[in-house]
């Protein structure tokens, strides 16, 4: 298990190391640089970027210091926490990230929070029973939710909740400070896209269960309904959807961009597309470790919990 | 087998019944409509009754046992009649009635212990629940009753067994202890479902002993499932044989054995492979056809399209109903005609035919051996390395248009012999010559057409080795290009529908696919493949234990046919020591990986024997009344490959083990005849003073 957790780090660490040094690499470029200077110099065009103004700016951003250098630099600098300045906003990385980390931490908690208990709710009750009505209702919902693109299903609630009837602001941009009102609407698209599938995933795999012959014997041991299911199936037919709900972190980490811009919430994936965008090359550069540190986090928590979940396993 | 009926005396008639069926219907819904499973079965049970229900696959034996649990699952449902439990109808009990009834006076055992058990539970607490939730008794109670449970049902180490999980321990232990937890209750009936089949025979004998030996201690009757009509004789007093839904003969064990009145029970004896049967003075006959489909059965009697006595407009008129042999006895019969057939008449039997002569030798193996290194979890780290001996030193030869069987249970090694000579394995160790070439060390990839050509296999499961998308005769047709016998597509039209003759399918099964086909007939295709390049040797791994009794006998009567015209070479590996008696002119017995006894059959079958053949022998469940057995006890169970024993692999179980001998050098090799080669510490003449273990007596 240690070897395991050990082996899985140190994994992280190249694929830290290989991915940074890559994009590094192509940050690097003179066109990307230029292109950049002039974001940042508000110049019009590449072309009209004097090579005095791009020296100087060179100077002044330290990027006149030879590529591998200024890697290593950034390297030891990451080593002690700092992931260098923002070009655009011109803020350190750190600060930015980590609020912007908040903000996303929060919509993912508040997704986590509906959005686990009712799809295994649903799933669970759908599996008990397959082809019963509420096993049908289940599946309806969840191909509809699932089938709908979150830019779809962010717009139809925008025009219902926000533009029809008026509870909910529009956006989330929360240019007057905090507003929980605010969040309702994003953390919604998300729960309704991603409910879907958790919860088809869990009513195929209580199905299976409850198909099993050790249910059967469960059954025919003469046990209560609610003790076959509670102690027997249960924690069984939880194994599967345990592991794809933490892999959900991974998609809530960056598959939020599509709705953190929609609706204007400053979020760690909205960072990240803005960075993009400019070209801001340490917000990038640690937007991505985080981005690979929680992939590989939910990888090893995913496995961990599976091993301590399945005692076939965990004793093999 | 001497047991009389241990009830039917006077004093039943004033009991009521554990159990009765009274013209029982059970049918599935489907999209295709209402297929009967079950039609008009009827069984009565006295307490400490056992009763044997047997059937080939489909004939609705395990439905039985299913609809008197009163579980059929979504689509299945009782359509009609009764079942009495104890004098009360099960069908008009509540679902809360039910669960107090299930699992404390009825408790069943399943055919795959593994799958039965939840695999994220302690046993323990599988176990305690049963007490707790049927008679309420406290969390400590629960517990020292299924410990005291698990010592009754003699597994070794209760404590150790009741804080494992399921995958932790072995199958047959897993068995024990679906069987403590069917009796933890006491039940006054236990459902048994072919409990033995998933489990070596060795394994099976000792089960079937806990059996018998809890139905006589806690006076349980017994409801016992089973395809094996051997295991029916030595558990049961009573039997019921089912056809197609139907139960077509029923009564007590003897008259069922040694007076049946039903063509299809004979029809059934007659494919089984009982001591008496020989491959050239008595062959034995299949059951031509197949079985109905549930929703395309015929009128009238069910047997009738595959029946030699069936006549027109009384067979099928329906209803056939069940007719009392004697008046007043308990053996009845589904047969209209059971009165004027002529059962005394030898069976319409099969032809004799002329015992094969063999030729030189084909195939020579010496001192085989094959080893896996296995490298797990912390070992790996540590750098120890565990070497599997899958195959340790393996001898033998075979000659041309000779059967060479290889029997042993599980972990004995001989499938993954079988690898090593096709050239999926490299050997580690030893030759293998078949003919001039040395196979040892020459994987399949660089063997040549020719040499590939001239060994082919026969797999146990036809259905994985055929390719759904492909017709048949596209599939035999594209193995006879490939070893170049003809590449003319007319000429290898020809020759496909010559090998279709050769395995007796109809020429238009050619442009069949295989799920067309039953599991019979898919064998036949994997058969004529096998034959298609004509070679000199085939290996059949377990070819026919994944088919029916019925169709059993047809299938190795091909093969036997095939080899006779042929002089092909059989290397028969098998678990099957019936079947392999039956058609094997030398056996191999393998355990552990080695070679203990080597023979001919008949010195394999008759004293000297290796102390484990003769455990063996005593194992095998004979589907024939005048036979008898002596009984051989063999503890335990077969140790994991990876772990063999020091000395002799089968010290941990032999009765004989001579301590500080046994199990600290390997065996000497004791010669017999010609090539009838013992592998055992125990000294000539102790061998040779052992008393035969199956001895065909007079009927009982
Ligand atoms: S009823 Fe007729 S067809 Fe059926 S088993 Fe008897 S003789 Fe054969
Ligand atoms: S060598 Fe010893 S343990 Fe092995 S079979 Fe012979 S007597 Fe038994």
């Amino acid at each position: 298990m240690l070897k395991l957790i050990g082996s899985r780090l140190l994994q992280m660490l190249l694929i830290m190391g290989v991915i940074s040094f890559i994009l590094f690499a192509i940050f690097d470029s003179d066109k990307f640089k230029k292109q950049i200077a002039v974001n940042e110099l508000g110049g019009f065009a590449v072309s009209a970027l004097s090579e005095q103004d791009y020296q100087a700016w060179l100077e002044k951003k330290g990027l006149n210091v030879p590529f591998y250098q200024r890697y290593l630099n950034w390297v030891a600098g990451v080593a002690q926490g700092d992931f260098g300045k923002s070009f655009e906003k011109n803020e350190p990385v750190a600060d930015l990230l980590a609020t912007r980390l908040v903000h996303t931490g929060l919509l993912a908690l508040w997704v986590f929070a509906l959005m686990i208990p009712l799809s295994l709710l649903f799933g669970v009750v759908a599996g008990m029973k397959e082809g019963s009505p509420q096993d049908r209702l289940t599946s309806f919902i969840s191909v509809l939710t699932t089938s709908l693109p979150e830019i779809a299903t962010a717009i139809i609630l925008t025009v219902i909740f926000a533009l029809g009837l008026r509870w909910l602001p529009p956006n989330a941009a929360m240019v007057n400070g905090w507003d929980w009102r605010a969040l309702v609407l994003p953390v919604l698209t998300l729960v309704l896209y991603d409910f879907g599938y958790v919860a088809r995933m869990t009513r195929a795999s209580m199905a299976e269960v409850m198909n099993s012959q050790y249910i059967r014997t469960a059954i025919l041991k003469g046990l209560p309904y609610r003790r076959v299911i509670l102690r027997h199936a249960l924690r069984n037919a939880l194994i599967a959807p345990f592991t794809i709900i933490v892999l959900q972190m991974n998609w809530l980490l960056s598959g939020v961009v599509v709705v953190e811009v929609f609706f204007q919430y400053a979020g760690f994936g909205k960072l990240l597309l803005d960075a993009a965008l400019f070209g801001d090359i340490y917000v990038i550069q640690a937007a991505t470790l985080v981005a690979v540190f929680v992939a590989v986090a939910s990888q090893i928590i995913s496995d961990v919990g599976y091993t301590f979940l399945n005692p076939r396993i965990r004793f093999a | 087998m001497t047991e009389t009926p241990i009830v039917e005396a006077a004093t039943a008639t004033d009991r009521t019944p554990v159990l009765e069926c009274r013209n029982l219907c059970v049918s599935y819904f489907t999209r295709a409509g209402e297929a009967p499973a079950v039609v008009d079965f009827n069984l009565k049970l006295m307490p400490g009754e056992a009763h044997g229900i047997v059937g080939e696959s489909g004939c609705g034996k395990s439905t039985v046992a299913l609809a008197i649990m009163n579980y059929m699952g979504r689509n299945g449902a009782i359509v009609g009649g009764e079942i009495l439990f104890q004098g009360r109808d099960m069908r008009t009990m509540t679902q809360e009635e039910l669960r107090r009834i299930r699992g404390s006076k009825i408790a069943m055992v399943y055919q795959e212990p593994m799958a039965s058990l939840n695999p994220s539970m302690r046993i323990a607490e599988q176990l305690a629940e049963v007490p707790l939730y049927h008679e309420g008794v406290s969390q400590r109670e629960a517990l020292a009753r299924a410990e005291s449970m698990l010592e009754q049902v003699r597994l070794p180490d209760p404590k150790r067994i009741m804080n494992s999980y399921p995958h932790q321990i072995s199958g047959g232990q897993q068995q024990r202890v679906v069987i403590a937890m069917a009796l933890l209750s006491n039940p006054s009936l236990l459902l048994l479902d072919e409990p033995t089949t998933a489990l070596d025979v060795t394994v099976e004998a000792g089960i079937v002993e806990l059996i018998k030996e809890v139905a006589a201690k806690f006076g349980t009757s017994l409801i016992y499932i089973s395809h094996n009509l051997g295991l029916i004789l030595e558990t049961c007093s009573r039997l019921t044989v089912m056809y197609s839904g139907e139960a077509v003969e029923t009564g007590a064990i003897h008259d069922v054995f040694d007076n049946m009145r039903h063509p299809y029970t004979r029809g059934l004896f007659g494919s089984i492979p009982v001591p008496g049967a020989n491959k050239n003075a008595r062959p034995l006959a299949a059951i031509r056809g197949q079985l109905p489909l549930p929703y395309a059965r015929p009128k009238g009697c069910f047997f009738g399209p595959r029946c030699d006595y069936f006549v027109e407009g009384r067979c099928d008129q329906p209803p056939l109903m069940m007719h009392e042999v004697a008046p007043g006895s308990s053996h009845a019969t589904r047969c209209v005609r059971f009165a004027e057939i002529d059962w005394s008449a030898a069976k319409a039997s099969v032809a004799e035919r002329q015992p094969v002569q063999r030729g030189q030798v084909v195939l020579r193996v010496e001192d085989l051996s094959k080893h896996y290194i296995i490298e797990s979890g912390a070992a790996a780290l540590i750098g120890a390395r565990r070497t599997v001996k899958a195959n340790e030193k393996i001898s033998f030869r075979a000659h041309e248009a000779e059967t060479v069987a290889i029997v042993g249970e599980s972990g004995c090694g001989k499938s993954t012999f079988a690898k090593v000579l096709m050239g999926l394995e490299p050997a580690s160790a030893g030759k293998v010559q078949l003919g001039e070439i040395e196979l040892a060390n020459l994987p399949v990839q660089r063997r040549d057409k020719h040499t590939i050509s001239r060994l082919q296999m026969v797999f146990q499961n036809p259905f994985d080795t055929l390719n759904p998308s492909h017709t048949i005769g596209g599939q035999i047709g594209r193995v006879i290009r490939k070893f170049g016998v003809e590449s003319d597509p007319k000429k290898v039209q020809d020759r496909v529908d010559q090998l279709l003759d050769i395995v007796k399918l109809p020429r238009d099964f050619a442009k069949r696919l295989p799920r067309q086909l039953s599991g019979g007939q898919k064998q036949r295709v994997g058969i004529a493949r096998a034959f298609a390049g004509n070679p000199d040797m085939v290996i059949a791994d377990e070819p026919v234990s994944a088919l029916d009794v019925s169709v059993q006998a047809a299938v190795t009567g091909l093969l036997m046919d095939i080899q006779r015209e042929h002089r092909t070479t059989l290397l028969f590996i098998s678990h099957d020591l019936s079947v392999v008696r039956y058609l094997a002119d030398r056996i191999i017995v393998m355990y552990l990986g080695q070679i203990m006894e080597r023979g001919t059959t008949e010195e394999i079958f008759s004293p000297p024997y290796h102390p484990y053949t003769e455990a063996l022998l005593s194992a095998v469940p004979i589907a024939d009344a005048s036979v008898r057995k002596r009984k051989i006890v063999v503890a335990g169970e077969i140790p994991s490959p990876t772990k063999p024993p020091p000395g002799c692999p089968f010290q941990t179980r032999c009765h004989y083990m001579i301590k500080g001998v046994c199990d600290v050098t390997p065996p000497p090799l004791r010669e017999f005849g010609a090539d009838h080669v013992i592998a055992c510490h125990l000294e000539k003449d102790a061998l040779e003073k052992m008393e035969p273990v199956i001895t065909a007596g007079t009927a009982a």
